[in-house]
């Protein structure tokens, strides 16, 4: 490979934080106008890795060379000004500011002290027209969707002068044609001879789009695939970013009684502006039975959860063991035996600044063993939570540590742990193993066994697509607020399932 | 906009001839209600400020005092200029303090902005204790009287004719007439740098880079860290000048009673606040907010043989009652119910009673504070970031 | 009790005080005073049995006020109001009292009742505005302060509520003997120590049991740790913020009785009526802790009462709030510190220790 046809070499990269090595001796070579796509698990050390490119940390060991320029960046805009641009996976939009606003914001053109509003515009809108992404330049960005805000974060880099492109989980939130969408968009840039680094955790996209993949696994660089030489499977790639058998939480026999748990009719949630993000589903779960829902996020599965938690307005009956709950509180719900976990666990399922056995009691706190009447059993709550550490291979010293001190994983088991105690009649998961290591993955997924076999009902959402049809009993696929389809999952592959989610194909059923 | 300005002059117009107190719409009158708004107007523009950066400035009060006080004790030594000068300068000492507090140690901006309240009313009831109990015509709790004052402007060409018109007593026009009249009548000097203030900021803030780099770190300084703006550096400068605006309306306070004495902000800046989230965090509603308080200030205070308090009465009847209408017309009957009743009881009062208590005088701010902070919190938008800590590195 | 967590938390508040010390020196030095002196005679003045029972006496109703600025800031919640609801409180409950004839056993609790009845009424207007209406508690409280104190302007001397009590002094009607709680002379027999000290420290442990030992208490600091947890977790935030406002305006309300009951027995024009932005800084000062707050509002009731010597150094009072402004600005700022480091400290010691067990296993 000819030397100065690199854009990008990173060489020898080392970050440590307190308690964990995040990248360790990585080595990478990009080649201009390439697409370049970046694999690993969760916590592999692939965010690391690309802040560091961009500025936002420093590498304790390690170079990085642009161009064949070695360069060392103090903050993003060092890296601004070596041609490097990020395309942040969570947008970093000021809903407030207009597109044109947001684009220009750090970089403005101006005439003396006031800003230079026409000439921005023109350049946004040629830069917009050479690339083929269409925006209008004052618009209010909080009235605009998914699909324009990433092409608003790709003209804020393009808009620089960037002629590195790093996209961090770009097809996360996106839907099917906005996917194709923004594929089409990256052939574009390629052509003009910009080089793109595409960080992902789903195979059969990178497989799509990239020239080259390079996979990375607990912070180290495993190896490169170059895909226009050579072919690879998914699974080959899963197994590099994995290293050893993938783990398959199949679920054996039937467990599934006659009662009916959960009953769901006409659900609705809609939006301040009167759209509908839930749209009229109906769905029954029977003890014994794990509901899956497939979907791309961003679909209706939050607001689906919130409303069979009370936690959103919402129209349509939901029957908890026969009772219709539907105008029930939060806290009653859970009285009743509903577990949740939530997708979000710093925001809704923990106190960061709180000792672990107070966060045991989070959700639970009217009912026993946390609680006699009005007064809290805190010794019973301390009791139980030494049994969910021992249970759920909860990694901690004790259990007075605040929760922000354990690790993301530790923390999820700690959740699930608490969600699954007390004997509930219905789980409601979201995401339930994100974030946990392989190992401890496979222990949750017993536990939801054999709570099963006792007659545990779940509402399980996940995007880890093994997961959901390993442990499922049955498949449903939420596009658009709407179920479009059902699937088997001892007969369905990850490929269809993905497949049916972004509405492009059907899966048999 | 016009149907708002429109119609608060017809209502003011009906007040004042069922009331038949020309002092409702006079030149004096709206002159000295200007003289009010300022004071008012520069603790909301502080507000603007400080928000507009992210920054929950409650320490407006304090950072008042602190101008009040400055301007008292430079103001009987060197003059009324001086006095301004050394207001903004204590004031805007206040607001450094709070961004240290609150933007470099990360302490909750509600509790470090009490906390300087604090610190400002201790501290100036020390000096003043200090500096001026021995100080000719000064006191334990007053300073001597500032030398020399503000000049004033008085248009006598544009002034005079429509002072006339007003003393006809025609419904509508004369009451125009006395509005503006007023503008060009013994207009203070202070209250057109005040407006100076105003303009300049609304160009400043959204018009100019400067301005673009400020308000974005009240509406994503993560978004504005990643693009190299240094979100640190303007939180500060954003919440020392909020400091500096209140201290100049503090100094403005003290120069136009002539003296500093303590407690003389009377809850001003925090009056400045709910006209701030009144005006949506924008320098024309904020204005406007700070006129409606001035100009109810004004009539309590030159309220001769109890009239004004009777139109006072009046008249917030009567908006009572618009604004209950148009909040039951979108939906919220309740509130709206309430507004009426309340409405009603008010003029029930004006009907039956000859003479109110001053107190009822006194209370009028406070209670109009809430009155329409009740109505208008909820559809309000502030900066997106406000009040939240931002921390270099961190993620949202 | 975890010892470095007391040490750690030992650490701001000595910082403050240390930093007031040198700041409040600069000034006596800059007015012609010796710093040393005026310590030392506060101190010597101080230890007293005549101003330790003053120190108490002072320290029951600071310590009362805080109580109730400390419970809405468990839950983020920021009653500025108790001055308005204070002064409310002991006007109504000076007015009721000085009109009944009844035995203390009597008299006392109705008073009490009345005085948090008043004060929990006039907090919850403003808890009203915020969950129906969105207003922040902060500027409504504000408000309602300045409400009040017309209200009370007006009662006392243009009703019949207000009586000439004494020459050019008008307040509520004398309480009779009866109805006053008077103390008990046990340091000084010259001076008593309010009888309300001993129930305050009775509230004190009521105060630290609902936060600590019921479900009330856990949902309230659940929603100070995290509003979106605490609501997912089932809370109900509105009816959070309204029963704990209410019960701070009932606390407050009582701040205004020890003085009331135990040596004023009229509420006049006079009444002190800063008393709850002491509590705000008290509060701070304690971490809303009750034995912070305990510890902090004998520091401020020393710093107060021992001030009254200062005129014979020729330093004027007040020099004490400036004091007590600097110790407030510091602490809080150490505060802040102390906590990052200690979440920060906590990460890595617990990543040390399960490496070490690792390496065990």
């Amino acid at each position: 490979m000819n030397d100065s046809a690199l854009a990008v070499e990173l060489k020898g990269i080392w970050k440590r934080f307190p308690g964990v090595i995040a990248n360790s001796d990585i080595n990478l070579s990009i080649a201009a106008g390439t697409v370049h796509a970046i694999v690993g698990e969760n916590g592999a050390g692939k965010s690391t890795l690309m802040k560091i490119l961009y500025g936002m940390q420093k590498p304790d060991e390690g170079t990085i060379a642009i161009d064949g320029e070695l360069k060392e960046f103090e903050s993003p805009s060092d890296a601004i000004d070596a041609g490097i641009g990020m395309v942040h996976q969570h947008f970093m939009l000021a809903d407030n500011f207009t597109v044109l606003e947001n684009i220009i914001l750090g970089s403005e053109p101006r005439k003396g002290a006031k800003l230079d509003f026409d000439t921005a515009r023109n350049q946004i809108n040629s830069i917009a027209a050479e690339n083929g992404l269409a925006v209008n330049p004052d618009a209010l960005v909080a009235e605009l969707g998914v699909g324009d805000r990433q092409r608003i974060e790709i003209l804020k880099v393009l808009y620089r002068g960037a002629r590195v492109l790093i996209l961090d989980e770009p097809t996360a939130v996106l839907v099917p044609h906005e996917v194709d969408e923004l594929f089409d968009t990256l052939r574009d840039l390629k052509r003009e001879g910009i080089t793109i680094m595409f960080i992902s955790h789903k195979l059969d996209e990178v497989l799509a789009i990239a020239d080259e993949i390079t996979v990375i696994r607990q912070g180290t660089t495993v190896g490169s695939v170059d895909t226009t030489n050579q072919n690879i499977s998914a699974l080959e790639l899963a197994e590099m970013m994995v290293g050893s058998e993938l783990p398959t939480p199949e679920t054996r026999g039937n467990t599934i009684r006659d009662e009916v748990v959960l009953d769901v009719t006409n659900l609705s949630v809609h939006a301040a502006g009167g759209k509908a993000i839930v749209d009229d589903i109906s769905f029954t779960i029977r003890s014994g039975e794990i509901l899956g829902i497939a979907g791309v996020e961003g679909n209706g599965q939050a607001e689906i959860l919130d409303a069979l938690m009370g936690l959103v307005e919402n129209t349509g009956v939901v029957h908890f063991k026969g009772e219709d709950i539907s105008n029930q509180s939060t806290r009653s719900r859970r009285e009743l035996g509903i577990g949740f976990i939530p997708e979000d666990r710093h925001r809704q399922a923990l106190m960061l600044e709180a000792p672990l056995w107070e966060n045991r009691m989070l959700g639970h706190q009217t009912m026993a063993p946390n609680s006699k009447g009005f007064l809290l059993n805190i010794s019973g709550a301390k009791e139980d939570t030494q049994r969910i550490v021992k249970e759920y291979d909860v990694r901690t010293p004790s259990i007075d540590v605040l929760a922000s001190a354990l690790s993301g994983g530790n923390q999820q088991k700690l959740i699930v742990g608490r969600e699954m105690s007390g004997s509930p009649r219905l789980l409601i998961a979201a995401h339930p193993t994100r974030g946990v290591d392989v190992g401890a993955q496979a222990a949750i997924w017993d536990h939801l066994r054999n709570a099963r076999e006792a007659g545990l009902a779940v509402l399980l959402i996940s995007a880890d697509l093994d997961e959901l049809i390993g442990l499922s009993d049955s498949i449903k696929v939420l596009l658009r607020g709407q179920f479009v389809a059902d699937a088997n999952p001892a007969t369905v592959t990850p490929q269809e399932l993905g497949t049916a989610m972004t509405g492009a194909g059907k899966v048999s059923a | 906009m016009f149907m708002i300005a429109f119609s608060a002059i017809t209502i003011l117009s009906i007040t004042r001839t069922f009331t038949d107190n020309s002092d409702l719409t006079s030149a004096d009158t709206i002159s000295q209600t200007l003289g009010f708004a300022v004071p008012i107007g520069l603790a909301g523009l502080a507000g603007i400020w400080s928000e507009r950066a992210g920054v929950v400035n409650i320490g407006l009060e304090g950072m008042m005092v602190l101008g009040t006080f400055g301007a008292g004790w430079a103001g009987w030594q060197w003059g009324a200029w001086a006095g301004v000068l050394a207001g903004v300068l204590f004031g805007a000492l206040g607001g450094l303090l709070l961004a240290v507090a609150a933007i470099t140690f990360g302490v909750d901006q509600i509790i470090a902005g009490t906390a300087v309240n604090l610190l400002a009313v201790g501290l100036t009831k020390f000096l003043a204790i200090v500096l001026f109990t021995n100080a000719p015509g000064g006191g334990q709790a007053q300073s001597p009287p500032i030398k020399g004052s503000i000049p004033n402007i008085t248009v006598e060409a544009i002034a005079n004719p429509l002072i006339a018109l007003h003393d006809k007593g025609i419904f509508f026009i004369s009451d125009v007439a006395g509005l503006v009249a007023g503008l060009f009548y013994q207009l203070s000097l202070l209250s057109v740098i005040t407006f100076a203030l105003f303009a300049g900021t609304s160009y400043i803030l959204w018009k100019t880079r400067f301005g673009l780099r400020l308000r974005s770190a009240g509406e994503n300084p993560w978004a504005a860290d990643s693009l190299g703006v240094n979100v640190v550096k303007y939180k500060y400068i954003a919440v020392t000048f909020s400091g500096l605006l209140a201290g100049l309306g503090g100094a403005y306070l003290s120069i136009a009673s002539t003296i500093y004495r303590n407690g003389n902000t009377a809850g001003r800046g925090f009056i400045g606040l709910a006209t701030m989230i009144f005006g949506n965090w924008r320098p024309g509603g904020t204005g406007a907010g700070a006129i409606m308080f001035g100009y109810i200030d004004t009539l309590r205070l030159i309220d001769t043989g109890n009239k004004n308090v009777r139109g006072l009465i009046l008249l917030g009847a009567l908006v009572l009652f618009v604004i209950g209408a148009y909040l039951m017309r979108t939906g919220k009957r309740s509130t709206g119910t309430a507004f009426a009743i309340l409405g009603s009881v008010m003029i029930g009062a004006f009907l039956v009673a000859k003479n109110f208590p001053p107190e009822v005088a006194q209370v009028a701010p406070y209670i109009t504070t809430l009155l329409v902070l009740a109505t208008a919190s909820q559809n309000l938008r502030p900066p997106a970031a406000d009040g939240v800590p931002f921390r270099k590195g961190e993620g949202h | 009790m975890n010892l470095r967590r007391l040490g750690t938390s030992l650490i701001a508040p000595l910082l403050g005080v240390g930093i007031s010390i040198a700041v409040t020196s600069i000034i006596l030095i800059a007015i012609h005073a010796q710093p040393l002196a005026v310590f030392a005679s506060m101190i010597k003045y101080g230890a007293s049995a005549h101003a330790m029972t003053l120190i108490l006496n002072l320290a029951t109703t600071y310590f009362l006020s805080a109580l109730a600025v400390a419970i809405g800031f468990k839950m983020n919640l920021f009653n500025i109001g108790v001055n308005g609801q204070y002064t409310l409180g002991a006007m109504a409950g000076g007015a009721v009292a000085g009109s009944l004839q009844l035995p203390t056993l009597l008299s006392v609790p109705i008073t009490i009742a009345v005085a948090m009845f008043v004060g929990a009424a006039w907090a919850g207007l403003a808890a009203w505005l915020k969950v129906a209406r969105g207003v922040s508690e902060v500027i409504s409280t504000i408000m309602l302060n300045f409400i009040a104190t017309a209200i009370i302007s007006y009662t006392i001397v243009r009703t019949s509520v207000g009586h000439e009590t004494s020459l050019n002094v008008r307040g509520t009607a004398l309480i009779p003997e009866s109805g006053m709680l008077r103390g008990i002379p046990l340091l000084d027999p010259k001076t008593e120590i309010y009888g309300f000290f001993f129930i305050s420290i009775i509230i004190g442990i009521l105060y630290w049991f609902v936060l600590n030992r019921t479900r009330f208490g856990y949902d309230l600091r659940a929603t100070g740790h995290s509003a979106t947890a605490a609501r997912t977790s089932g809370i109900d935030a509105k009816r959070m913020t309204i029963i704990t406002m209410l019960i701070s305006g009932a606390l407050a309300g009582l701040v205004g009785l020890p003085y009331l009951l135990g040596d004023a027995g009229s509420y006049n024009l006079n009444f002190p009526t800063d008393w709850g932005f002491t509590g705000i800084a008290i509060a701070l000062l304690g971490r809303n802790n009750p034995v912070g707050i305990a510890v902090g509002a004998l520091l401020w009731a020393f710093l107060d009462v021992a001030s009254g010597q200062l005129i014979l150094e020729g330093v004027p009072r007040e020099i004490t709030t400036i004091m007590q402004g600097v110790i407030v600005i510091v602490v809080v700022m150490s505060y802040e510190i102390v906590r990052r480091n200690q979440v920060k400290s906590e990460q890595k010691n617990v990543a040390r220790a399960l490496e070490k067990q690792e390496v065990a296993a």
